[in-house]
């Protein structure tokens, strides 16, 4: 039977408004559920349940996608707590309101500030706790709280007097929450920064009984699989289920918004089942996008004028002025997220409530998105989150929640629908694309005098928080730059034009720092390189050591940072004994950035053969990230992002033809292997007491510049064209 | 069709079309959903189980082919071999996504080398993909293992 379909606008609910919380929070406004009272044992707060068997459970409210929230985050609870650590059990919270991330306006895991925002909430969270278990264990025994302490789950009084948490936590939880707490000074910590600490994951890890997204399985549930429009912007004109239908374990066949699905006993008969549909498709707005008119559109728009987002002095007269002008035009290209587990979720949609089970960065927009979609109010729809199979911004996206909500509503069975790796890289909300121009204007000794800096790129807010552009700028578009560290006495402009290339683009960890700070950190190596200077030396010499507020880059620092900078590429310069002669082919190259309020510097070592191929052999890594609260897995932090970043600044491209993404699997699409790794990394810490910075995208965005500048010191090539592909490094 | 064989020394039966890659019949069919999916072409090694004491990728191995066969998964490693002992060791997991076929690879390359170089390690274990870049601690984690008993 043929069937003629209409695709339905039911997406628009991204559409929320509303004012900004300050600073840099998402300007969306969505109600969420209070937290519910926990119904047995005791929460003196919404972090904390302990049971009377002494049970402690702490609630993290980010999604563990890798990054150890799922130690990191308890550890901050349990330093004020004052229990062990390794004895607790550890819960994903639900949306609520109080979960809500301070530093991003909605509960929501993204932008390396999960330890950030819980530095001072979950120390207090834990104090707050223990201040009321032990008022509840003083009001027992007739003394005063100051006359008792705590300490490894017990509170202990006068006399010997002792109460397990679990004796009082019913009570605890009826007691007034304190208005002061005050927290431990740093020289008291037991937990924070613990560098023993294991992660309190590995074991199921390490015997695969963590549940992902993927291993969900309910009563009755069915699998499905999927057939969406190859083409951006595309949708389903009509599919022929008689085939499908016939097929044994085939439950139904549905269509939704976005495609059609098979609903079976198992994914293998459903995927058997998708293919025999033979789907028409519109091809939509998109259909003849490919790179060649992508690139020559962008790069007219680049042409434009763009919207000034920092300025200082007059860069154009400093132009004018200058001894020399160097100009030079760095070109990005889109890259997948590719998180190893496939976007999936479960559904069970009724007419009266839905359990959406899924491994999500973004549960606050869950019920928002399910209840657009399915009819029902967002506080009928319950979310459950998994561990994440990766994230890399790709779950802030909930396209496949819904999905996987319309399938089962339609179906009237709770389904798990699974994306093929194909259908995951060909419909992902990919990282930019963009051009960055720059021009700099130098004196006679090739120090910086004049600099002007023009990205052209998509913007990703203007899609999901349209509220937070204004005046033409996407606070995460300049992301990298806004912050610029250096000095141009004669004047500096920075702009940015806005350009959308049909391709939808979406949050990749470390953002805009991996388009403006990739630019950048390799400009600076083209100026030292005409200066005839050390490339470390001479951005030491220009580091802005001032304090004047960044108008735009909400998650960075918000001041310059170079008495920071300048610590790290001292201490880089050192460890990697930067400078060194290195035998022909080979060359090392640097690079240095604040992101999240983490200040990195990396040198890479690179060998460029005659064919232009590069091996990365060794990275010499040095991290001011604040405090650290779990060493080890701040380690593990770098080292993963080095990967990630090497993997598009290197190999990964994602490119369009007729509308179409071009690579749909990790052949085409390559990502970097344990051979192709660095031979040797090394990574050292800045020792420091300051706030934590973020950790889990900064090193992405430094390590390209480091291989780009390295490829020229071994091989005179300059890297204009990413990734640094054979081809692109023999343009240079 | 039905096939019968052995998953982690215990014996099953399942009644599949003959063409259903190993995965899907161990997660979907039998629950041991410890076996991850990735890539379905070879590409990621996220699926890989022994079978017969070699490591395959079961997105590529047709059910009907293996009657009769033993299968280890990442369930019947027993959670003390010892490569779990020195992956727990390292720390080595970030999300864990790949890490079942990553320590089922690195069982099957120590089981034939006692002592694997940089080199047999990037050999063996290349086609294993891990998104999160743990391959430092998998490298040193292949080489804790090594030494131990
Ligand atoms: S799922 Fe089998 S190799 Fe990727
Ligand atoms: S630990 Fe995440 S893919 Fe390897």
């Amino acid at each position: 039977m043929e069937k003629i379909v209409k695709n339905e606008a039911r997406r628009d609910f991204l559409k929320v408004s509303g004012s900004a919380a300050g600073g840099l929070a998402l300007a969306f406004y969505m109600p969420t559920a209070r937290m519910a009272q926990a119904a047995d044992g005791g929460s003196p707060n919404a972090w904390v349940k302990i049971a009377a068997d002494n049970t402690v459970t702490i609630m993290v409210a980010r999604s563990e996608m890798g990054q150890d929230v799922y130690t990191s985050m308890p550890m901050l609870v349990a330093e004020e707590l004052e229990v062990d650590i390794n004895a607790v059990q550890v819960e994903f919270a639900p949306p609520a309101e109080v979960y809500i991330n301070s530093l991003l306006g909605g509960q929501l895991t993204g932008g390396s500030t999960a330890v950030r925002d819980g530095w001072e909430k979950l120390r207090k969270a834990g104090a707050s706790a223990r201040m009321m278990l032990v008022a509840a264990a003083a009001d027992n025994w007739g003394v005063d709280a100051s006359k008792c302490s705590a300490a490894n789950g017990m509170v202990k009084g006068p006399g010997g007097k002792k109460a397990t948490y679990g004796s009082v936590a019913a009570k605890a939880s009826t007691m007034e929450v304190p208005k002061e707490v005050p927290l431990k000074p740093a020289s008291q910590f037991k937990v924070v920064g613990k560098t023993k600490q294991k992660r309190l994951d590995t074991a199921m890890k390490v015997r695969g009984t963590a549940g992902f997204g993927i291993d969900t399985v309910v009563p009755g549930m069915k699998y499905a699989a999927v057939a969406m429009p190859p083409m951006m912007g595309g949708s389903l004109i009509s599919y022929d289920d008689a085939r499908a239908k016939k097929m044994p374990g085939v439950h139904s066949v549905v269509q939704y918004s976005r495609g059609v699905a098979v609903v079976a006993n198992d994914y293998w008969t459903a995927k058997k089942a998708v293919a025999t549909l033979d789907p028409q498709w519109d091809a939509g707005p998109n259909a003849d996008l490919d790179m060649t008119s992508l690139w020559s559109k962008m790069e007219d728009a680049s042409n434009g004028a763009g919207a000034v987002f920092r300025e200082s002095g007059n860069a154009d007269q400093g132009l004018a002025q200058a001894d020399k002008m160097i100009t030079a035009e760095y070109r990005l290209p889109f890259q997948s997220h590719a998180p190893l587990e496939p976007q999936n979720t479960t559904a069970h949609v009724t007419a009266d409530k839905a359990v959406i089970i899924t491994p999500t960065q973004f549960q606050q927009l869950v019920p928002h998105v399910v209840a657009g979609a399915t009819g029902l109010k967002p506080e009928q729809v319950e979310v459950q989150t998994t561990f994440l199979g990766g994230g890399f911004g790709r779950r802030v996206e909930v396209d496949y929640c819904i999905d996987a909500a319309e399938i089962s509503q339609a179906a009237g069975v709770p389904v798990k629908m699974v994306w093929s790796r194909e259908d995951d890289m060909t419909h992902d909300s990919y990282r930019p694309a963009g051009i960055y121009k720059l021009t700099a204007g130098v004196d006679a000794n090739g120090k910086l005098q004049a600099l002007k800096f023009k990205s052209t790129s998509p913007s990703i807010s203007s899609r999901l928080f349209p509220s937070i552009v204004k005046d033409g700028v996407d606070p995460f578009a300049v992301e990298g730059i806004d912050n610029f560290p250096y000095l141009a006495d004669a004047g500096m402009n920075f702009s940015y034009v806005m350009h959308d290339t049909g391709v939808q683009v979406g949050y990749w960890r470390g953002v805009s720092h991996n388009l403006n700070a990739v630019a950048l950190e390799c400009f600076i190596d083209e100026l030292a390189k005409n200066a005839g200077a050390d490339p470390i030396q001479y951005r030491i010499d220009m580091l802005d050591m001032g304090s004047t507020k960044h108008a735009w880059s909400g998650l960075s620092a918000g001041v310059p940072v170079g008495a920071r900078m300048k610590t790290v590429l001292e201490e880089v310069k050192k460890k990697s004994r930067f400078g060194k002669k290195m035998p022909a082919g080979k060359g090392q190259g640097v690079a240095v950035m604040e992101g999240y309020n983490t200040v990195i510097a990396i040198v890479a070592e690179v060998t460029v053969d005659s064919t232009m191929d590069v091996t990365v052999d060794k990275v010499t890594a040095v991290v001011d990230g604040g405090t650290l609260i779990h060493p080890d897995q701040a380690l593990a932090q770098i080292q993963g992002s080095i990967n990630f970043g090497q993997g598009a600044g290197m190999i990964s491209e994602i490119t369009v033809k007729n509308g179409t993404v071009q690579q749909d699997n990790f052949d085409g699409y390559r990502a970097v292997r344990i051979n192709e790794t660095p031979k040797v990394m090394d990574v050292h810490f800045v020792k420091s007491d300051g706030a934590p910075g973020g950790l889990g995208e900064p090193a992405t965005a430094v390590i390209v510049p480091a291989l780009a500048n390295a490829i020229h010191a071994a091989s005179g090539k300059r890297v204009r064209t990413f990734p640094a592909l054979p081809e692109n490094v023999a343009a240079g | 069709m039905k096939v019968s064989f052995k998953v982690n020394g215990k014996s099953e039966t399942v009644e599949v079309s003959s063409d259903t890659p190993l995965l899907w019949v161990l997660r979907d069919t039998l629950g041991y959903t410890g076996t991850k999916f990735g890539c379905g072409k070879a590409l990621c090694g996220a699926c890989t189980v022994h079978l017969n004491g070699r490591a395959v990728r079961s997105c590529q191995t047709q059910i009907g082919s293996i009657a009769g066969s033993d299968v280890t998964t990442i369930e019947g490693l027993g959670g003390n071999h010892k490569v779990q002992r020195a992956w727990e060791a390292l720390d080595v997991p970030q999300c864990g996504y790949c890490q079942p076929g990553q320590m089922m690879s690195a069982s099957a390359l120590l089981s034939t080398n006692k002592n694997p170089s940089d080199e047999d390690i990037d050999a063996f274990m290349s086609g294993n993909l891990c998104r999160c870049g743990t391959y430092p601690r998998i490298r040193a984690a292949i080489k804790a293992a090594a030494k131990m008993s």
